[in-house]
């Protein structure tokens, strides 16, 4: 394939069919420069990496291995620290079940937060069932954790704690080198969920205390399928293995390793290990544009700590709205209200809840997600059609005419009909 | 690459159309299928559409398609996720299954599972009346491979399963080497679970599925977001399980020609073999129409390899996933071979694109390596 693969350009944005891409958290595109990388890996060294006895499986395997470089890379890593999975959630099931398993002898108690991805959270559920024990922290109404509870929590009996890194759905970085530290102290095995945070905040294994760490391709422009878990080896960290057979990974995670989205995987992460500051500050740049413009609008609250947050999250919740009507109403763009794994429900985002926010705030909120490819026009279009939308549908709102009049509705009293 | 590729057991090459289908999932379209919007919902259609595929290329109905990432995964899930509803009771494997269901198998003696493998025949047949007595003992699960990856031999997995069946207990087959290669029909094979691969068909690796029905009671093995009704997690490989539905297709429509033409090589090859004084395991069986495992007596299997490489065939001395260990097939020693003639193992597994010609060439060179190898040994000795 030549390199002449266009960038993906979003124009005529008409309403619904050609919306403008803002659901960066998500899912992101594959770089082209990822996809032009891969495409030598489906077509011609279609190898087996696993099979020793020939070129074929030969080159497969050094590219395996170049990428497995490049992700150990970005995150200060040793190359034989990171395993090849099927993406986060595989990374996330592995760790927590893996570690919790292994080390179970020590104690049946782990902490996690409530406003983990359902990846840990489910994971950490399946394991109550199997007899552990876990709490769930509540963080700050800003999306932080609040050092202080996360001690208080542990005790004699806990093996394993997940934070994680970058929260999907309103963007906050909890401070992983603290927590990683009060782990350590008391010797707590610490995993943390990195899915959205590679190519937006700097990782440096080498200093952070953490001992497992997941990572995801598809949101940091690479493919979908593919993932990584990190296992730190000093000290090290022992896993049980959820995946059996032919012992690949060091015997971690056994099962054919598909070559080219590995390879896809590598590429996506050098190009964030090498653009990564000039990216995020131009970004930084569009969504306090976005910010600035949408604050014109009135009774709009962003939702988690703004310091706090990566340069592509903007999370808002727009009063007097209701939210299904928000959604439909902003067809223009492509958003989405609560994490994407849980939009096909009706109910509230479990994140929102545990930040405090009332069922209506919570239900009409909006995650905008910007990435590589948002462009100046896209955040101007996307200001113009809040307001205007948003305008409208408060128009049609009994609620927003009575907060317009004065009315304290929370004082109100709703007779049954 | 000039080399001969003869290791199609291992894994295929993509075809071409199968790529082009994959593209647009690579590069423009880019949605997370559980997103509402377009994006989203134009990904939903398409692996919606690639699972109508892959359940017709298998005789069953979409809904009893669950995608996972590989046929180890799909195996662990199996084998995993039945026994777990049922601890306590015994799980039964062929002594020929690959390690991807006999270790998984085998990790689930912590919760009270015993493992038992039933033994095969000197040809590598169940041994059915072993089968049989062992059932007496409540039983989770059977899990009996349809085709075996290094033999070819292929068990009679529809008598099997209505043992099973009486017995009480659930039957699984892993089908990943029958899948394009022998006619495969879910309901026919009377089995309650089967796995099937993508990159053994001339699909994408990243993409196989679990097929199962829909009665059974099964502990996901990836939790999470609630994807494939809440059975395996994780965000979906759009791209792969597009190429995996087109591969499929595609297999089905070529099967019958691909047996034809690999049979007829592997019988020439065969042929040509018998002057070379090798021994050609499960020969007396039905097989997997391109699959030729041999041995010839004194040589090393590894070395043969090698040496064929050389001279650019690409072949394996058993399963991929073991290539760098030097102990010899648990298939073979499982059917009583001798450790040392099962060192000398050697497989060659012929696909679509393989000629009468190559396999002329191919059968020259083996003769000349062996003469060499030989001389060697007795120069050294």
């Amino acid at each position: 394939m030549s390199a002449s693969i266009e960038m993906p350009v979003l124009k005529d944005h008409d309403e619904g069919l050609h919306p403008i891409y803002l659901d960066y958290s998500a899912t992101t595109p594959v770089d082209p420069r990822v996809a032009a990388k891969m495409i030598p890996y489906l077509t011609e060294h279609f190898g087996n990496p696993a099979s020793r006895s020939h070129p074929y499986g030969w080159t497969a395997e050094k590219a395996v291995e170049n990428a497995r470089e490049e992700v150990a890379k970005l995150v200060g890593a040793d190359p034989r620290e990171i395993v090849w999975t099927s993406g986060a959630t595989e990374s996330n099931n592995l760790a927590i079940k893996g570690a919790a398993n292994f080390y179970s002898a020590k104690g049946k108690h782990i902490i996690t937060v409530a406003t983990e991805h359902k990846a840990v959270i489910d994971t950490v559920r399946e394991l109550e069932r199997q007899g552990f024990e876990a709490t769930y922290l509540q963080p700050e109404p800003n999306g932080l954790l609040d050092l202080e509870k996360f001690k208080a929590a542990i005790r004699p009996d806990t093996v394993l704690a997940s934070v994680m890194f970058v929260n999907n759905e309103i963007g906050v970085i909890q401070d992983i080198e603290a927590i990683g530290n009060i782990c350590r102290a008391n010797n707590v095995i610490f995993h943390v969920d990195a899915a959205q945070a590679t190519g937006k905040v700097h990782i440096d294994l080498e200093k952070l205390p953490v001992d497992l760490m997941s990572f995801s391709a598809h949101k940091t422009y690479g493919p979908k399928g593919i993932g990584a878990l990190y296992v730190r080896r000093k000290p090290r960290i022992r896993i049980e293995a959820q995946m059996h057979g032919g012992g690949h990974e060091r015997g971690m995670r056994s099962g054919t390793l598909p070559t080219h989205q590995i390879v896809g995987m590598g590429e996506a992460f050098r190009i964030a290990r090498e653009e990564m500051d000039v990216e995020n500050a131009r970004i930084r740049r569009l969504r306090d544009r976005l910010l600035h413009g949408l604050q014109t609008i009135e009774e709009v609250y962003v939702n988690g700590d703004l310091e706090h947050r990566v340069p592509h999250n903007l999370n808002i919740s727009f009063n007097y709205v209701e939210g299904e009507s928000l959604i439909m109403a902003v067809k223009g763009i492509a958003v989405s209200s609560g994490s994407a794994c849980t939009s096909a429900s009706l109910e509230p985002s479990y994140v929102l809840r545990a930040l405090g926010r009332s069922d209506e705030l919570a239900h009409s909120s909006i995650r905008f997600s910007i990435g590589r490819f948002t462009t100046e026009e896209d955040v101007d279009y996307t200001i113009a059609l809040m307001k205007s939308k948003i305008g409208k549908l408060r128009e049609l709102s009994p609620l927003w005419e009575m907060f317009k009049e004065g009315v304290d509705i929370s004082k109100v009293q709703w007779a049954a009909h | 690459m000039t080399s001969v590729y003869l290791d199609h057991n291992a894994t295929t090459s993509l075809d071409s159309r199968v790529l082009e289908v994959m593209l647009p999932w690579l590069r423009e379209q880019s949605g997370n299928p559980t997103s509402r919007h377009i994006f989203g919902r134009s990904a939903r259609t398409a692996i919606e559409h690639a699972r109508t595929q892959v359940a017709e290329a298998c005789g069953a109905y979409a809904s009893q398609v669950i995608f996972t990432a590989t046929g180890t995964e799909a195996n662990n899930f199996a084998v995993k996720g039945i026994a777990a509803n049922q601890a306590g009771l015994q799980i039964l494997h062929s002594a020929i299954e690959h390690p991807c269901v006999s270790r998984p198998a085998q990790s689930l003696q912590q919760l009270g599972c015993k493992g038992h493998q039933v033994a095969v025949d000197q040809h590598g047949k169940l041994d059915v009346a072993q089968l049989e007595s062992l059932l007496d003992v409540p039983t989770s699960l059977v899990s009996v491979m349809l085709a075996n990856n290094e033999t070819g031999v292929i068990q009679d997995i529809a008598t099997i399963a209505e043992m099973t069946r009486q017995a009480g207990a659930l039957m699984h087959t892993d089908a990943v080497q029958g899948l394009g290669k022998l006619p495969l029909n879910f309901i026919d094979l009377n089995v309650h679970a089967m796995t099937i691969s993508s990159h053994k068909i001339h699909g994408p690796q990243g993409a196989a599925a679990l097929v199962l029905d829909k009665r059974v009671d099964i502990q996901p093995l990836l939790h999470g977001g609630g994807q494939e009704r809440g059975l395996r997690s994780g965000t979906e490989n759009v791209a792969a399980i597009v190429g995996f539905g087109m591969a499929c297709e595609l297999a089905m429509a070529n099967r019958q020609d691909f047996a034809k033409h690999t049979q007829a090589l592997r019988d020439q090859f065969e042929h040509g073999l018998k002057s070379l004084n090798a021994t050609i395991f499960s020969s007396q069986v039905a097989r997997l129409p391109n699959t030729s495992f041999f041995a010839i007596k004194d040589i090393e299997g590894e070395t043969l390899v090698i040496a064929l490489d050389r001279k650019g065939f690409a072949v394996a001395s058993g399963s991929a996933c073991s290539s760098d260990s030097t102990e010899p097939s648990h298939v073979l020693l499982a059917m009583g071979v001798t450790p040392d003639l099962a060192r000398g193992a050697v497989r060659v597994s012929f696909g679509t694109q393989n000629t009468a010609a190559q396999v002329t060439s191919l059968l020259d060179v083996l003769k000349n390596e062996i003469l060499r190898l030989k001389q060697l040994t007795s120069i050294a000795a």
